[in-house]
């Protein structure tokens, strides 16, 4: 994942690269500054990062995380993380810019301590007392015999009441909503097997289930914290990459212009958004003329013309001019998070979606209680000793806990998400592998998605030389997106820059310059006088002549072609929706074989078009980056979003795709799908250990050695199944 | 067999030791880092005096 963590900004703005924010200062109050450091990876990294950091004046203390590979630093407030990402940049580190207030660890870290310790707590009960309960299997008789019960009684309660605290509340509040989880099951075996083992010990009986109960615990802790390790990494990277994008923005009080936190901004205030950078608000532009990217709040790829007294949405991209606005919208208001709302109403669709586990758990929960009722009320009948009852129905409850149960899920997703991790996809949800394996239907937006953003000059042989020598000339001036394109491609076709005189970029419509005494434009098609296509295009109009076009297609994101061909290989349906204009979705549906496209689609078209194939069944799978997308990922049956998409739309996504490449996702395809046979694999192996030793326990035969075998074999085969995976 | 008098409390009580012993070592951020951990004590920069 190293190359992979880059800032998102590079691909979803392109401008940003050409003309840098201005020094960034940080708000005073946070003295602490978060670097992530992508690429160091060994011990002399770290020396030479501390040493580089510790010597800058001004820093207290910097420490760097490897496993993280971030580096945290406490400084004076007078230095910035600006000054620190020049000083590694000197040393050959990369550095990007952490925001501090988007890293919250903290909580997950103490809820991952807290079963850690509980983990350790059972492990070291559970094994002082499994070396007690041998001495007993092995011969230990009467004084003896009871010491010892006595002695792990003494142990196993204070370290159950202790250890088993998650499952006693997950049961109580399953229980108090009325319904049956895998939690009531545990709950009730461990607190029968310690009270018919507390009871046959004060009678000086033979059989007690001491270490059953602590190993049950022990086993089940392990599968809870492989499940909360496996979603803490997911979480902690997905935070770094919501943290990656500080949210600052230039506010401007008479003359002066200060840096302060999107989240300090009030409706009224005037805004200076410079070329590149994204409106942090919504309102109305007061002064400057541009051009704007609206390509992840719409799919448009087509730059449109910005002018005083138009409205701006927040995550729109300044092109070419900076541009003064007043604030309407701020924060929770803004059309930004409004989307927030279309996201509620898709996802409560989605809470319908029951996971392998708990679907066995629905199965097996009364079918157990019921069992062990049933050979309790059978033993009282026949024997009509209560005490003989009891322990029997205490055995078949511990025989068919669900240790190997709680195991089989975690141990297969935390083998398969570390598998996807290495490829470069971060498995966010719970379920997202299971509901990814049922995926029979593909759709993909365009823009951002199967395209990089960036355009691409296709029509380069229709120009001469001379025309192309003048477009070069203006267009390496400017940093506009298009001009950059055919700056590269004229470029790299060995054409020298023409002499054009007094070049102007005139923001908001394109450049202009004298040659030969003519006057010579690039730009908007209405500024050059030119009727606007369907296409992407920049306009070259020399003197009096007709303008021309300069088309632009996007370029495709690397893997695009390879994973449609496997997921369509794959015998699923792949189509296309974009809010981008139909010539353009259509050129590109045909280079990549899809037949199924659409074109001007709005959001609500793309969420409509979705409940619309799930109502006919289909399984879809919606790939997407941008705030028009985010109701439909919200609304597919599972979806996937690239680093470089809107934070909205990766909060909304199930998985998010680290890298540039596409390729992984016909891949995560086919592991999801092995994963799902993994965990059915290990519910028929417990069910197997079950079958055996469930008769010999309702035949009144489990000793409390066989329930021990049982449950250590059946949950040691479960986990080895489940590694195969990796 | 009165030797079980001895020997269990002093086996219960070294497993305590190591119990203790690792709940020190999460409370006290031991975990945060395992690989940079596992790098820092091959490099040979605070060898001589502790880091100040």
């Amino acid at each position: 994942m190293t190359a992979a963590l880059r800032p998102p900004s590079a691909a979803a703005c392109p401008g940003c690269l050409a003309t840098p924010a201005e020094a960034i200062i940080p708000p005073p109050e946070t003295a602490r500054i978060a670097l992530s450091l992508p690429t160091i990876h060994c011990q002399n990294c770290i020396s030479a990062v501390e040493r580089g950091l510790n010597a800058h004046p001004g820093v207290a203390d910097a420490r760097v995380n490897l496993t993280l590979k971030r580096a945290l630093i406490q400084a004076d407030d007078g230095v910035t993380a600006r000054d620190l990402i020049a000083v590694l940049d000197g040393l050959g580190y990369e550095a990007h810019e952490l925001d501090p207030g988007a890293l919250q660890a903290t909580q997950t870290d103490r809820a991952g301590r807290d079963l850690l310790i509980r983990l350790a707590v059972a492990g070291f009960a559970s094994m002082n007392v499994m070396l007690l309960s041998v001495s007993v299997w092995s011969g230990a008789t009467d004084a003896t015999r009871d010491m010892f019960h006595w002695i792990s009684a003494a142990i196993t309660l204070p370290a159950i009441a202790y250890c088993a605290q998650p499952f006693f509340r997950n049961a109580r509040s399953a229980l108090s909503a009325g319904r049956l989880n895998m939690d009531v099951p545990i709950v009730l075996a461990i607190v029968l097997a310690l009270a018919t083992s507390v009871w046959e010990t004060s009678l000086s009986g033979e059989h007690a289930y001491f270490d059953a109960a602590l190993t049950l615990t022990f086993f089940l802790l392990a599968g809870r914290y492989l499940d909360f390790r496996t979603r803490a990494i997911a979480r902690s990277a997905a935070e770094e990459l919501a943290a990656l994008e500080v949210p600052r923005a230039i506010r401007c009080t008479g003359d002066d212009q200060h840096e302060v936190a999107v989240s300090e901004l009030t409706v009224g205030d005037l805004v200076l958004v410079r070329p590149g950078g994204r409106m942090p608000v919504d309102g109305e532009i007061v002064t400057g003329r541009s051009e704007l990217d609206r390509s992840l709040l719409t799919g448009e790829t087509v730059p449109v013309f910005a002018g005083p007294g138009q409205a701006v949405s927040a995550g729109e991209v300044n092109l070419t001019g900076p541009l003064t606005i007043r604030a309407s919208a701020v924060g929770q208001d803004t059309s930004l998070n409004r989307m927030a709302d279309l996201v509620a109403i898709a996802e409560s669709g989605r809470s319908r979606y029951t996971s392998l586990a708990d679907a066995a758990a629905k199965l097996y929960a009364p079918g157990v209680h019921i069992l062990s009722a049933l050979s309790f009320v059978g033993w009282y009948l026949w024997s009509g000793d209560m005490r003989v009852a009891l322990n029997i129905a205490a055995a078949v409850l511990i025989i068919t806990c669900p240790c190997a149960l709680g195991l089989a899920v975690p141990a297969v997703t935390t083998a398969a998400s570390g598998r996807l991790f290495r490829r470069g996809m971060l498995i966010k949800h719970a379920t997202a592998l299971e509901r990814l394996a049922q995926v029979d239907t593909v759709i993909f937006d365009k823009t951002g998605t199967l395209t990089t953003g960036t355009p691409e000059l296709t029509n380069l042989d229709g120009f001469t030389q001379s025309e192309l020598a003048i477009a070069l000339a203006l267009a390496q001036g400017s940093a506009h997106p298009l001009s950059v394109s055919l700056t590269r491609a004229v470029k790299a076709a060995g054409v020298k820059a023409a002499e054009v005189n007094g070049i102007v970029e005139r923001p908001g419509y394109g450049t202009e310059g004298r040659y030969l005494g003519q006057l010579v434009r690039l730009g908007r098609a209405a500024w050059v006088g030119a009727e606007q296509g369907n296409q992407t295009a920049a306009w070259l109009a020399v003197g009096e002549t007709r303008a021309r076009a300069f088309h632009f297609a996007d370029n495709l994101r690397p893997g695009a072609a390879d994973s449609v061909a496997a997921l369509r290989g794959a015998g699923k349906d792949v189509m296309l929706m974009s809010g981008d204009s139909p010539g353009a979705v259509q050129v590109l549906a045909q280079r990549l074989g899809i037949d199924d496209w659409q074109a001007e689609a709005l959001p609500q078209d793309k969420a409509a078009r979705i409940a619309e194939l799930s109502a006919q069944g289909c399984k879809v799978l919606m790939v997407g980056d941008g705030l028009n997308d985010t109701a439909a990922l919200a609304a597919a049956h599972v979806s996937i979003s690239p680093a470089s998409a809107l934070d909205a739309a990766r909060v909304a996504s199930d998985i998010v795709l680290l890298g540039m490449d596409l390729t992984p996702i016909a891949e995560a395809c086919d592991t999801a799908k092995r994963a799902t046979r993994r965990i059915r694999e290990n519910f028929r192996i417990a069910t197997v250990y079950n079958v055996i030793a469930v008769p010999l326990a309702v035949a009144g035969l489990a000793t409390p050695l066989i329930a021990a075998l049982a449950m250590s074999a059946s949950s040691i085969t479960v986990s080895l199944n489940a590694l195969r995976l990796r | 067999m009165s030797v079980l008098a001895y020997l269990i409390p002093i086996s219960l009580s070294l497993g305590a030791v190591g119990l203790l012993a690792f709940v020190y070592t999460v409370r006290s951020n031991q975990y945060d880092d395992p690989e940079g951990d596992s790098r820092r004590i091959l490099s040979d920069e605070w060898d001589d005096h502790p880091k100040p």
